[in-house]
């Protein structure tokens, strides 16, 4: 079977989509920023919804967001894009509505307003990319830094002690009653981008049903921050991200998924991932 | 029945973080010394052969550079 005998129309199994634009994105090198663009481009192709979706982008490396998708788009001032989200659904409550943050934005600056989004149960679908960094800004320290892990704010390591503790905002989240579905995903691999894909479609089909707040975050990497390869970086994610902050659903269709009630228990018990991570 | 896979890699838009080599099960693709505009070492198929048209390499890929076909032998 030649080249040829392949590529043709029918054959095609992978293409990308044209819901993003012709651009190249801005971002680093393997930053799962654009692996996350291209899965919610493709959930929108699939959907149908390209001339009824709004999307906020927040401010942080994925600022421009809006020059990659092509559907309307708001820039929403540091931290604010569940407020701004919240407005435009209640305004056009047809409307698929998206907010596109990362951890600095959302759990920093914009505590304040996912908290209060999902307190009231907004409508609508948050995408939540937690890179435990500022990545935009050189590579500062967010509340989701790891306890013990390297930034330039904190180059001999998070220390709890002066800094605070490693924040799993999202496992607040799942606890307000305002959040229907609430999951933590990743991309780095083939069989996790297919899982968050699936994921993120759930999460703009419950718009569907008016249920309150579908979160999504997807804990990713940020190679230029982190000062390795994007192939190193993903690696270190599995070794000690995903250890204090793991992969699964944490509530759906309004439920606690059972796992998720298991490991909340634990909350109140010191973690060994980021004491093997502190400088001894 | 087995499954032939094929590449059309848009060399102009890879950015060779390396990221799609691993996702890949049977070694097809891997950098190529030469450089694109922007200067990254990109993307190649370096055995054919073996590629069975998974996309793996694709639904990884954060900049959306490889397209797959895939045909039955
Ligand atoms: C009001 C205001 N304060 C601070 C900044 C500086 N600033 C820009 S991006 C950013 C943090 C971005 O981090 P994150 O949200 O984690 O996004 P990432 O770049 O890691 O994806 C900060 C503090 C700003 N632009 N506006
Ligand atoms: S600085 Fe970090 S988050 Fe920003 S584009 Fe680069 S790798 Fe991605
Ligand atoms: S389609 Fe599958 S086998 Fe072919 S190069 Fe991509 S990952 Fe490898
Ligand atoms: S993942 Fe995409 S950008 Fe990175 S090396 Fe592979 S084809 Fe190039
Ligand atoms: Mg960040």
């Amino acid at each position: 079977m030649t080249r040829e005998d392949i590529i043709k129309p029918e054959n095609l199994v992978y293409k990308r989509t044209s819901v993003l634009k012709d651009a190249t994105m801005h971002y680093c090198p393997g930053c799962g920023h654009g692996t996350v663009h291209r899965i919610i481009a493709e959930v929108i192709e699939e959907m149908g919804i390209q001339d009824n979706v709004v999307g906020i982008s927040p401010v942080g490396c994925s600022v421009l967001a809006y020059n990659y998708f092509d559907v309307d788009f708001v820039e929403a001032a540091h931290g604010r894009a569940p407020a701004c989200a919240s407005a435009i659904k209640r305004l056009r409550p047809e409307t698929f509505v998206f907010s596109y943050q990362g951890d600095g934005d959302l759990a920093s600056i914009g505590c304040a307003e996912v908290m209060h989004a999902c307190n009231r149960g907004e409508n609508i679908t948050m995408i939540f990319i937690n890179n435990g960094i500022y990545g935009m800004t050189g590579g500062q320290m967010a509340p989701t830094t790891l306890e013990g892990m390297e930034t330039v704010t904190c180059p001999y390591g998070r220390d709890p002690e002066i800094m605070g503790h490693t924040m799993r905002l999202t496992e607040a989240l799942a606890q307000l009653p305002g959040t229907y579905y609430v999951t933590r995903q990743a991309v780095y691999t083939p069989a996790l981008a297919r899982k968050c894909k699936k994921a993120i479609r759930q999460a703009f089909e419950n718009q569907k049903l008016n249920k309150g707040v579908s979160f999504v975050e997807v804990t990713s990497n940020c190679n230029s921050g982190w000062k390795m390869t994007a192939v190193q970086a993903n690696k270190w994610m599995e070794e000690n991200t995903l250890k204090y902050f793991p992969l699964g659903d944490m509530k759906v269709n309004g439920k606690f998924d059972p796992k998720f009630i298991e490991r909340i228990a634990t909350f109140d018990q010191p973690n060994e991932t980021l004491y093997s991570l502190r400088k001894k | 029945m087995a499954f032939k896979g094929a590449l059309v890699i848009n060399t102009e838009k890879c950015k060779g973080c390396e990221v799609c080599i691993t996702g890949c099960p049977n070694g097809v693709i891997a950098l190529s010394k030469k450089v694109n505009a922007k200067g990254y070492n990109y993307l190649e198929v370096v055995n054919a052969d073996a590629c069975i048209g998974c996309a793996n390499c694709a639904v990884i890929c954060p900049d959306g550079v490889i397209e797959v076909y895939r045909a039955k032998e």
